[in-house]
Parts: C-alpha cells; sequence; structure tokens
C-alpha cells in the first residue's frame, strides 16, 4: 500500500498530511508533483491543504489545471479513495469531482481555530471506522470556507447521505455559533455520488497527536488504511 | 485584439465582500447606497481573434465558476 500526497504550487499541508500517514499511522506515503502525470503504484491519493498557486482567480481554479489532475480524476472515476483537505477540498469541487463550491466566510475574516465536527455517514473509505454521529475535534485554517451550492443539489446530497461532516458544537448540535464559516446547513464535508471522493475543510492532518491537540485526525487517516488493507493489525 | 470579461458573483450567492463595501459607502457617506456586488475584470489580448466557442468554453471552465458567479464577454 502506498498513497500519494500531491504537492502543487503553494501547498502548505503536504508535509503535515504526509507525517499523519507516515509518523501518525506508520503507512507508506509519498509526496507526488503536480507535474506528475501518473498515479501507478498508488493506492489512495491525498490533494493538501495551503494556497495553491496563491489562490489566484478562485482557489484551486488554477491548481485543477495541473498535469496530475487528470490521473486524479481518471483514478477517482476507477473508485480510487480521494481526500482534499482545505484548499484540496477547493480543488476538488473546481475539478468537478465534488459539487458546490467553497466561497469567502461570511465573517470576510480567515478563520484559524479548532472546530467541532460530526461524522453523518460512515460509508465512505475515510469515514468506515468512526461510529456515525461520533463528535470529532480538529482544526480549521481558511479564508474560503463558506460551502455553497444551489437548493436542488444541496437537497440531493442530504438525501444520499453524502454530507460527510457537519460543524456542531460539544454536544453535537448544530447552531449556528459553531458554523465557523457560513457554510451552507453547518456542511464541513461531503462525498461524490460513488463515495470514494472526500473534501473536507478542516484539518484532520493537523490533528493526528496529542501534541497536536487532538488525535481525532487519525480516525479518518485510518479509516483509508483500514479500507485499503481490511487485514492490516493496527 | 482585446477582449473584457467581468466576472460577477450571482444573485442568489451571498457577497459578504460586497456587504461590506456597501457599508463603508455608508459609512463615507454615500447614505443612500442600497448593494454593492465585487467581481472581476479580466483583460485578454490576443495575437488573433479567438473563436467565439473557445473564448465561452475557457469562460466556463477557467474565468468563472458557474456554481457560485455569471460572466459577460465584451470584445474590444
Amino acid at each position: 500500500m502506498k498513497i500519494a500526497v500531491v504537492q502543487f504550487p503553494g501547498s502548505n499541508c503536504d508535509q503535515d498530511c504526509l507525517r499523519a500517514l507516515t509518523d501518525g499511522l506508520q503507512v507508506p506515503a509519498e509526496y507526488l508533483w503536480h507535474k506528475e502525470t501518473s498515479l501507478s503504484g498508488f493506492d489512495a491519493v491525498v490533494l493538501p491543504g495551503g494556497f495553491s498557486y496563491g489562490d489566484y482567480l478562485r482557489c484551486g481554479a488554477i491548481a485543477r489545471f495541473s498535469p496530475i489532475m487528470k490521473a486524479v480524476i481518471t483514478a477517482a472515476s476507477d473508485g480510487m479513495p480521494v481526500i482534499g483537505v482545505c484548499n484540496g477540498f477547493q480543488i476538488l469541487c473546481e475539478a468537478g469531482l465534488l459539487p458546490g463550491a467553497l466561497i469567502r466566510n461570511s465573517s470576510l475574516r480567515f478563520v484559524c481555530k479548532p472546530v467541532w465536527l460530526r461524522v453523518e455517514t460512515g460509508d465512505t473509505p475515510f469515514t468506515a471506522k468512526i461510529k456515525q454521529g461520533r463528535v470529532l475535534r480538529m482544526p480549521v485554517a481558511h479564508g474560503e470556507g463558506s460551502y455553497f451550492a444551489d437548493v436542488r443539489t444541496i437537497d440531493a446530497l442530504e438525501a444520499n447521505h453524502r454530507v460527510v461532516f457537519r460543524y456542531v458544537d460539544q454536544s453535537g448540535n448544530e447552531t449556528p455559533a459553531s458554523n465557523p464559516n457560513g457554510s451552507l446547513r453547518n456542511i464541513a464535508g461531503i462525498c461524490n455520488e460513488a463515495r470514494n471522493v472526500v473534501g473536507m475543510m478542516p484539518h484532520p492532518d493537523r490533528a493526528w497527536d496529542p501534541n497536536l491537540g487532538s488525535e481525532d485526525g487519525k480516525l479518518i487517516f485510518g479509516s483509508l488504511v483500514e479500507a485499503l488493507e481490511p487485514l492490516a493489525v493496527r | 485584439m482585446k477582449v473584457q470579461v467581468v466576472v460577477m458573483p450571482k444573485q442568489s450567492v451571498l457577497d459578504p465582500q460586497g456587504v461590506a463595501v456597501r457599508n463603508a459607502l455608508k459609512d463615507a457617506g454615500l447614505e443612500t447606497i442600497d448593494s454593492v456586488r465585487v467581481g472581476k475584470l479580466l483583460e485578454l489580448e490576443f495575437k488573433a481573434p479567438p473563436t467565439e466557442t473557445k473564448l465561452q468554453e475557457v469562460c466556463l471552465d477557467l474565468l468563472s465558476n458557474p456554481v457560485i458567479e455569471e460572466y459577460t464577454i465584451h470584445r474590444l
């Protein structure tokens, strides 16, 4: 098993993602420069956070045209697990792998703080090990993380249980105060129709060791590892 | 030749930047201001005019995000 962490010019959570996998979970992971055109030898892809191409034009808009994205789109349609965190989520939306868009936070402020997330479905490779309804703690760090889609798209996401994470308070209740960015229906993460592509604004890559304030991110990457290698003992 | 592409947030999308600018305009004494929407203008220069189809394609794929934005093309 080997997991790719794609590096775009301006990615800045690539090291966090790699270390969450290699140090947090002791699984093989390697950087993959965005100019690469093949994912051969890899079993899953992480699109990390950051400011790819300086967020020029729109967040993720230019990264979406990087050579590696063609391979990511093909692999995703073949069922390979793909996760986009923060800027990675924005790139997945721009690439059309996930519906909707991430727009400017309603506060107009860059928000960088720990939040609580409720896991809405265990039916993705990234949440399979987590009990539905469990509340996780991890940080957000973004200026454009407000999830937006038209009502029909949102309703379809809800109906098909494709909202994967929602911002909640510590007790697991969706409240306006627990929503850090104005996302519609407190949406923090979604998946595609086939459920193998997940995008989320909060950072599991910044929550995999007690020294980071939370280990809950390990549940997400750990679910992936188990999905890839069901018999591995960890 | 030059082409200007104007990209604006859709009416259905909340534009917090526009709201902030509107409030500042009010504070600056423009009391009758009702609303502001902030978009962007891109100026494209060509050695030879592009086809309409190609221009529409890049506006949809790259210069705007049709989920949240609308664009208009002005050939100068």
